[in-house]
């Protein structure tokens, strides 16, 4: 990992509520969980700072509210940070803090470098659009303005996560979960993303579903060479997918290292925990 | 009790308001313009937008022409023609050559417009994104942030199940390379005419409470993808029955006795302008035989 | 096509108007302005609230040349309106200053000042009185001699006064927050269109213009279900204003100097209603607010109405159209939506000509696909 990362994030914070005086200087201490016992205060995520290299697949794992979805819906600018910093390789080389972006600017960053699946595909896809349409949706926001290219690039895609071609009209709403989040997937990936966030993607999913989706993942990220951050409050998934992983509790990140450490020799007792009950 | 109405019914300070929302229209040319729209004698959605712009424009020199749906003679149409003459004396008229303004529910003349004259255009719904978005703080900020993804998404899940557009009136038109705006609900056919216009053409929505414009000279395209073009209402092998014109829009007439349909000019006053010109001639000729 | 051949449309309109002239005229009874506004103040109420404009006796003129349709003469006074210059408006009211003819409490029985029933239907029975088939003066007159004599024995004489507000006596017990007077101007939205997300000035105004059964009809809707709103009259009271203009000529804009210019009789009603808010701790706790009504006339159940979807719109809900304010408000007014429902009676010819072409291009399209 000699390269710049390709997203490089500082102190990124999300609260949820107004702080006061005890949790906003000096809330190491403070805070019951993530939360501020004075003035009820919650910070989803507190001063995470990390970074992804190209073409690798982060991990981050934790126990529920413990922040991951939320870091995830504020990289995607889904939500607004509170404080932060996020710079982005491909985009003004990596100088501007891309949080501080217009709304505009932000729109065109998640349409041309970022991809994002969501564990609930209500969130990704419009349930009454064709499957080609919500495909089509992604690079028409990037300015595509060509029904036939438009079409074929679907059909490629849609390939790739194994939809039959035969069901491209189709709208999501008929589909099941797996093929739903295939949907997603192709979606994502409609412009070549150079960072794509799955967030629990195969959460709710049958056990083969999973292990198909997981697969394409793998497969997609070793053809296309994309950088990922992968969500999972499964440290199997995360074992199979990531090559570094973070571990995150109460809002912090509380271990960071490459997957085959953490998992050989956890340092953190949440950590400890975590890897022993995979066993 | 004051019984006498004002020039053109509304106070001035009314009018001025328009004014001031119609100048920033034509400046920022496809923004829809919000304005306090006022209640007028005719009934919402009857073209009370429109009404407001000739109100708050007119003066005692113009020559006003309103059409509705291509004819002069409707009942609407009449109903306007009657409520301005009244409350201003103005003189009104049919040919479209002599009107400085043109109030018009639903087409654009087929006789072309001119510098000297502004066409007015009645809008019931102004804003070309609703049916992707209900909600007004959203498409406010959609059109702010020149997000269209919506409407071209709209064609092109059309194209998908249909093999084409299937949008009807109110195709919408991108303005100036920069708004996407709702031309109202004319025709495909009479899109094009928007381009490069050389009449200024006003857009009043007086239930929405919107005002917006398309300035003399400015680009509008109808929005279509490149390998999709839009297509116009057409009218192949088909012709007027009273003038035999064939480049023009046709309204579907059926004969109650025969059962056979039938084509009529939809511009009435240029239908009768092409029979009389034709007349013309038949004299001509007579004379000179 | 009957009404729009290529000629003869503007005669058609002449005969119709005339129609209309003859249906109103034909039986030959004059109906009386005098008698309109002395024996249908009910619709004077709702023609006024309705169209924002206060004038006992124009009403009554629309309620007369409308033929007693209360869509058309609320119309007519809102088209009036328009024609009005503005100049001024009248200095704040202060509603506990209104000279009440009745006011009601449901939260308290026992109000300071007591609860004034005055004249309402509510506590009628809803039986036709067949009597009033032939009514006499003389019947009149002699039913008014004994009303006179009966209030004159009676022991409580009326007395005008300024009844304080119920909500004060909670306030003084520390029940309702007590708020900043709010100085800011209000937008004015019939010389503003308003733009969302909007204020709380904006957003009572057109409720007070909103069509009276609209406005029931969503209110009902919010309590029902449909909105999550549950409120109690904490006060009704209906009567009159007294309004005062500042004196134009005068730069101190002293009080003193004043214009009366009439008054108007307006219903209030402070609705409470419990609301979760959270306090300092960032913790949930529950508080009573305020939902206001208030419009011109007698017009109790659009007042109430209105007191709740005040509080619906002020406390905005994702999950109920009740506590969308532009669900709400752009859709409770009498012109706008009689005028576009109407306006579909209007010629469509060249749309829907439209829309056959493009219907007829894709049927064409499949049948030739399929081949």
């Amino acid at each position: 990992m000699h390269d710049k990362p390709i997203l490089h994030v500082v102190n990124l914070k999300k609260q949820y509520g107004p702080g006061c005086a005890v949790c906003s200087h000096n809330h190491e201490v403070a805070l019951e969980k993530n939360r501020c016992p004075e003035c009820g205060t919650v910070f989803a995520c507190n001063d995470l700072s990390f970074d992804v290299y190209p073409g690798e697949i982060l991990g981050v794992v934790g126990e529920s509210g413990s922040g991951k979805s939320t870091m995830m819906k504020c990289l995607y600018f889904d939500e607004e940070v509170s404080s932060g910093e996020a710079y982005i390789s491909c985009y003004e080389e990596g100088e501007t803090n891309v949080f501080q972006e217009s709304s505009q600017k932000l729109r065109h960053i998640r349409n041309t470098i970022l991809g994002m699946v969501y564990q609930n595909p209500v969130l990704g896809l419009k349930m009454d659009f064709s499957s080609v349409g919500n495909i089509a949706e992604k690079m028409i926001a990037a300015g595509d303005r060509n029904v036939n290219r438009m079409e074929n690039r679907s059909k490629v895609l849609l390939e790739h996560v194994h939809i039959p071609i035969a069901r491209m009209k189709d709208e999501p709403k008929k589909f099941s979960g797996g093929m739903q989040q295939r949907v997603q997937i192709a979606k994502a990936l409609s412009n070549h993303p150079p960072i794509l966030l799955l967030d629990e993607v195969t959460t709710g999913l049958d056990l083969s579903v999973q292990a198909s989706v997981l697969d394409l993942i793998k497969t997609i990220q070793q053809e296309l060479g994309i950088s990922m951050i992968v969500v999972s409050h499964d440290l199997a998934v995360i074992r199979m997918l990531a090559d570094r992983t973070m571990v995150m509790l109460d809002g912090r990140i509380i271990e960071q290292g490459l997957t085959d450490q953490i998992l050989e020799n956890p340092q953190h007792a949440y950590t400890q925990q975590l890897v022993y009950s995979l066993i | 009790m004051k019984n006498k109405t004002h020039f053109a019914l509304m106070d001035e300070g009314s009018k001025k308001e328009i004014r001031r929302a119609t100048l920033k229209a034509v400046a920022i040319p496809g923004y829809q313009v919000p304005f306090a729209s006022r209640e007028m004698p005719i009934a919402r959605g009857w073209g009370t937008g429109g009404l407001q712009l000739t109100l708050s424009i007119i003066g005692k020199e113009d020559v006003l022409k309103v059409i509705d749906q291509g004819a002069d003679e409707s009942v609407n149409a009449v109903n306007i023609k009657k409520l301005v003459h009244h409350t201003t004396g103005v003189e009104t008229t049919t040919e479209t050559e002599d009107a400085t303004i043109i109030q018009s529910r639903h087409r654009i003349p087929e006789v072309p417009v001119t510098e000297k004259q502004i066409i007015v255009l009645q809008v019931p719904i102004p804003e070309p994104l609703r049916l992707v978005e209900p909600s007004e703080m959203k498409t406010k900020q959609l059109h702010g942030e020149k997000e269209y993804s919506g409407a071209w998404l709209m064609l092109f899940e059309q194209i998908m199940k249909y093999g084409k557009t299937a949008t009807y009136a109110d195709h919408p038109v991108f303005v100036h390379d920069r708004y996407v705006m709702a031309p109202s609900p004319i025709p495909r056919f009479d899109n094009i005419k928007m381009n490069d216009s050389k009449a200024l053409i006003l857009l009043g929505a007086g239930r929405e409470k919107k005002i917006y414009a398309v300035p003399p000279y400015t680009k509008v395209t109808s929005l279509a993808f490149e390998d999709y073009a839009m297509e116009v209402e057409s009218f192949a092998g088909k012709h007027c029955s009273l003038c035999h014109s064939t480049d023009v829009f046709l309204d579907e007439l059926v004969n109650e006795e025969t059962n056979v349909t039938y084509y009529q000019c939809n511009d009435t006053s240029n239908c009768l302008a092409t029979l009389n010109e034709k007349e013309k001639v038949v004299e001509v000729g007579i004379g000179n035989a | 096509m009957a009404y729009v051949a290529v000629k003869g449309g503007s005669e058609a309109i002449e005969e119709s108007i005339k129609r209309l002239t003859f249906e109103r005229i034909h039986t030959q009874q004059v109906l009386e302005i005098e008698a309109i506004m002395a024996g249908m103040q009910g619709m004077i109420d709702q023609v006024m609230s309705e169209s924002s404009l206060y004038s006992e006796l124009l009403a009554a003129l629309a309620i007369k040349q409308a033929q007693g349709n209360m869509e058309e003469a609320v119309f007519l006074l809102r088209a009036h309106r328009s024609t009005l210059p503005r100049n001024y408006y009248t200095r704040v009211i202060e509603t506990d200053n209104m000279f009440v003819e009745r006011r009601i409490s449901a939260s308290f029985k026992d109000i300071p000042g007591g609860q004034i029933l005055g004249a309402s239907y509510d506590y009628t029975h809803r039986l036709m009185d067949f009597n009033l088939l032939s009514e006499s003066k003389e019947a009149m007159q002699k039913w008014l001699l004994e009303y006179e004599q009966e209030s004159q024995h009676s022991s409580g004489a009326l007395t005008l006064q300024s009844l304080p507000k119920v909500v004060a006596f909670l306030q003084k017990e520390g029940l309702f927050p007590t708020y900043e007077e709010d100085q800011a101007e209000p937008l004015d939205v019939t010389k503003r269109s308003v733009q969302f997300p909007t204020t709380r000035s904006e957003r009572l105004q057109i409720l007070t213009r909103g069509q009276t059964g609209a406005v029931t009809s969503l209110g009902y809707a919010a309590i029902r279900g449909y909105g999550a709103v549950h409120p109690t009259v904490g006060e009704l009271r209906v009567g009159k204003l007294p309004l005062t203009v500042a004196y134009p000529m005068d730069r101190t804009n002293d009080e003193e100097n004043d214009l009366y210019i009439g008054q108007i009789k307006v219903t209030e009603v402070e609705s409470f209603i419990p609301i979760t808010t959270k306090n300092e701790k960032n913790e949930e706790e529950i508080e009573f607010e305020i939902g206001y009504g208030i419009c011109y006339g007698q017009n109790e159940t659009k007042a109430i109405a209105m007191s709740i979807l005040d509080q619906a719109l002020e406390n905005g809900n994702q999950d109920y159209p009740t506590h969308d304010e532009e669900f709400i408000l752009m859709h409770i007014d009498s012109v706008e939506s009689t005028g576009f429902i109407s306006h579909l009676k209007l010629p469509h010819y060249v749309t829907f000509q439209s829309k056959l072409d493009s219907v007829r291009k894709i049927k064409k399209g499949t049948i030739q696909h399929e081949k």
